[in-house]
């Protein structure tokens, strides 16, 4: 759908570097990569508001490298919203329409339904200034996506958010991609944010694509130790939320359950940090809840610590001191019970 | 009440030296100015005509420092471009040097053989003791308060609002009227009215490129050196009476615009 061949741009202290991405039809792609590493320069090459020096954007198989940004038909929702100020929320999201000369009484209609769809028709007719950051992020949405557009970019667009919100909202992307069936891409420097949303992820590093692939693959296999040291997680595994019981939650990975006190329901993503697991040779009386037996398919040295790879029908790493690993006479094949509390788990 | 420190009570002291001094002989002009000659003077067709002369050539050149200092200022807040410090600089350089020197500039290359006056005499337009020398006196001498107080307010509208504009279908030149200017506007209304004041001010440049036809300033000044003090007063608290109301709603403008961020 989206089709990004060996793009460069260099502006500033940023630059792309021979950038090649091959987004699909209706996909949530991520670009994830730390400050100054070029994802909101890519994002806004995409979106025509800086022109290429070299390279071509194709979408839906048309070249568009050098159209206008007013042509291109995208979507595009800052970190700061950019809503404009003098205008109100119906107003702006009212504004790609009357651009493109609709009707005056389809445009009330249309931006009636986006802003119910939102939640936000109770604010038609306040200033931007006047909306909470939650509140100014649905307004932006709605506004980029009235437009029906070929693509919606995002830059960051759940940073300036609290957490509360930003989990809300979240959610909310979710569906609304499933709704308007829409191709979106999203740069963001947080791996959560990625991790809930991605159909696909690509890591960038210093103006180039280091990786693309789904969630999985990036967090359990990253091809090399900027990918692996920016995601910084060991333990990553998929699972189902649902309530156990008051403030606590229970993950079935289908092969574990894994209890956390964090309230969260649905698809999820689970990361224990290896520090947090406790290993011991027999079974032990602890308060931990999250108690699972297994064997240790994979032992590497890094000198003063030792990582060990436990198969409870998850694969889980933990780290040993050499002391203990050879107080405790591990192999490959040991049995071993994991121990760790359910504040140690963290769900998203 | 709160005490205060012997460096604010010094610095007060220091400070408002400068206050009176420019308070107290603005306020003893207005004062001294007998009500009634005023009235007469505002009957005076010499005074009247002068006074209307110089609001509508200022006025003038307002215009004309906004159709182009309007474009320049928004080249100035968004671009970055090779020579652009010689720009700014060439831009405030009426701030800087002496108006009769202004005047002088001016006169050579407007008189009738100079390098603009000599293609402009021939579609009809001289500058020698006539309007359009007033205007281009004005202009050259005010035009960097429009230039300056746009660039601004241009510079404080987040650019990439206009691109989000742009993605939501408004061509560039759309953009700039619908988004950039309303939101800039403060600033662009702000440095017209300076604009509109100093040009009614200007004096140096006015006198030596068109003395006749008669602005306020001139005729202040013929006043006072063929009648003497009592003669020009009058005439001085009308025209400042005009550039401290322009003043005053500048002031009001500043401070009462509703700017969307703030409330």
């Amino acid at each position: 759908m989206i089709k990004i061949e060996n793009l460069c741009r260099d502006w500033n202290e940023f630059q792309i570097d021979h950038v090649n991405l091959d987004i699909k039809t209706g996909e949530y792609f991520v670009i994830l990569g730390p400050s100054g590493s070029g994802k909101t320069l890519l994002l806004e090459l995409i979106a025509g508001i800086w022109q290429v020096d070299s390279g071509d954007i194709y979408m839906d198989g048309e070249n568009v490298t050098w159209t206008p940004l007013e042509k291109r038909g995208v979507g595009f929702v800052y970190q700061n919203y950019m809503l404009f100020p003098h205008k109100t929320v119906f107003e702006n999201i009212a504004f790609g329409l009357n651009m493109r000369k609709v009707d005056k009484k389809e445009v009330k209609e249309r931006v009636d339904n986006m802003m119910k769809l939102l939640s936000i028709d109770h604010l038609a007719h306040r200033l931007p200034r006047t909306l909470s950051g939650g509140e100014q992020q649905r307004t932006a949405l709605a506004r980029a996506l009235i437009i029906n557009p070929r693509v919606l970019l995002m830059d960051e667009p759940l940073s300036a958010l609290d957490r509360k919100t930003r989990d809300g909202l979240t959610h909310e992307m979710k569906e609304l991609h499933q709704k308007f069936n829409i191709t979106m891409i999203h740069v963001t420097h947080n791996f959560d944010e990625a991790l809930s949303l991605a159909d696909r992820i690509a890591i960038m590093k210093e103006g180039k694509i280091s990786q693309v692939g789904d969630t999985t693959e990036i967090f359990r296999h990253p091809k090399d130790k900027f990918v692996a040291d920016f995601v910084g997680v060991e333990n990553i595994i998929k699972g189902v939320a649902s309530k156990y019981r008051e403030k606590l939650t229970v993950i079935d990975t289908e092969n574990i359950s894994i209890y956390t006190t964090e309230q969260i329901v649905g698809p999820v993503h689970v990361t224990v940090r290896p520090e947090d697991i406790i290993l011991s040779n027999k079974k032990v009386e602890t308060s931990a809840r999250n108690v699972f037996e297994g064997k240790i398919t994979e032992i590497s040295d890094n000198g003063a610590i030792i990582k060990l790879t436990i198969d409870v029908g998850e694969p889980i790493i933990v780290f040993l001191t050499r002391q203990s690993f050879i107080d405790m006479e591990l192999n490959i094949g040991s049995h071993v019970w994991t121990y760790f509390k359910a504040t140690a788990v963290h769900a998203f | 009440m709160r005490k205060l420190d012997y460096t604010t009570i010094f610095f007060i002291l220091m400070g408002s030296f400068l206050f009176f001094f420019v308070l107290i002989p603005i306020v003893n002009l207005i004062v001294s100015a007998n009500p009634e000659v005023l009235l007469s003077n505002l009957q005076d067709q010499e005074v009247v005509s002068a006074l209307f002369l110089s609001i509508y050539c200022a006025l003038a050149a307002t215009i004309i420092a906004l159709l182009c200092g309007v474009p320049l200022a928004y080249l100035l807040a968004r671009h970055d471009f090779w020579g652009k410090g010689f720009v700014e600089s060439v831009i405030d350089v009426p701030l800087v040097i002496p108006h009769t020197v202004t005047g002088i500039i001016l006169l050579l290359v407007f008189n009738p053989g100079g390098i603009f006056g000599a293609p402009l005499s021939h579609i009809g337009l001289t500058f020698n003791d006539a309007i359009p020398g007033i205007i281009v006196a004005m202009l050259f001498a005010s035009s960097p308060f429009v230039v300056n107080s746009s660039r601004e307010g241009f510079e404080s509208v987040d650019p990439r609002m206009e691109k989000v504009a742009r993605t939501l279908g408004s061509g560039s030149l759309k953009t700039f009227f619908i988004i950039t200017l309303p939101l800039a506007l403060r600033n662009v209304v702000v440095g017209s009215i300076m604009c509109w004041a100093r040009a009614i001010s200007e004096f140096g440049a006015i006198v030596i490129l068109a003395y006749y036809p008669t602005t306020a300033p001139i005729l202040i000044y013929r006043r006072f050196v063929d009648f003497g003090l009592t003669e020009s007063i009058p005439v001085a608290v009308l025209l400042i009476s005009v550039c401290l109301i322009l003043f005053l709603i500048v002031r009001l403008l500043i401070s009462g615009w509703k700017t969307y961020d703030k409330d």
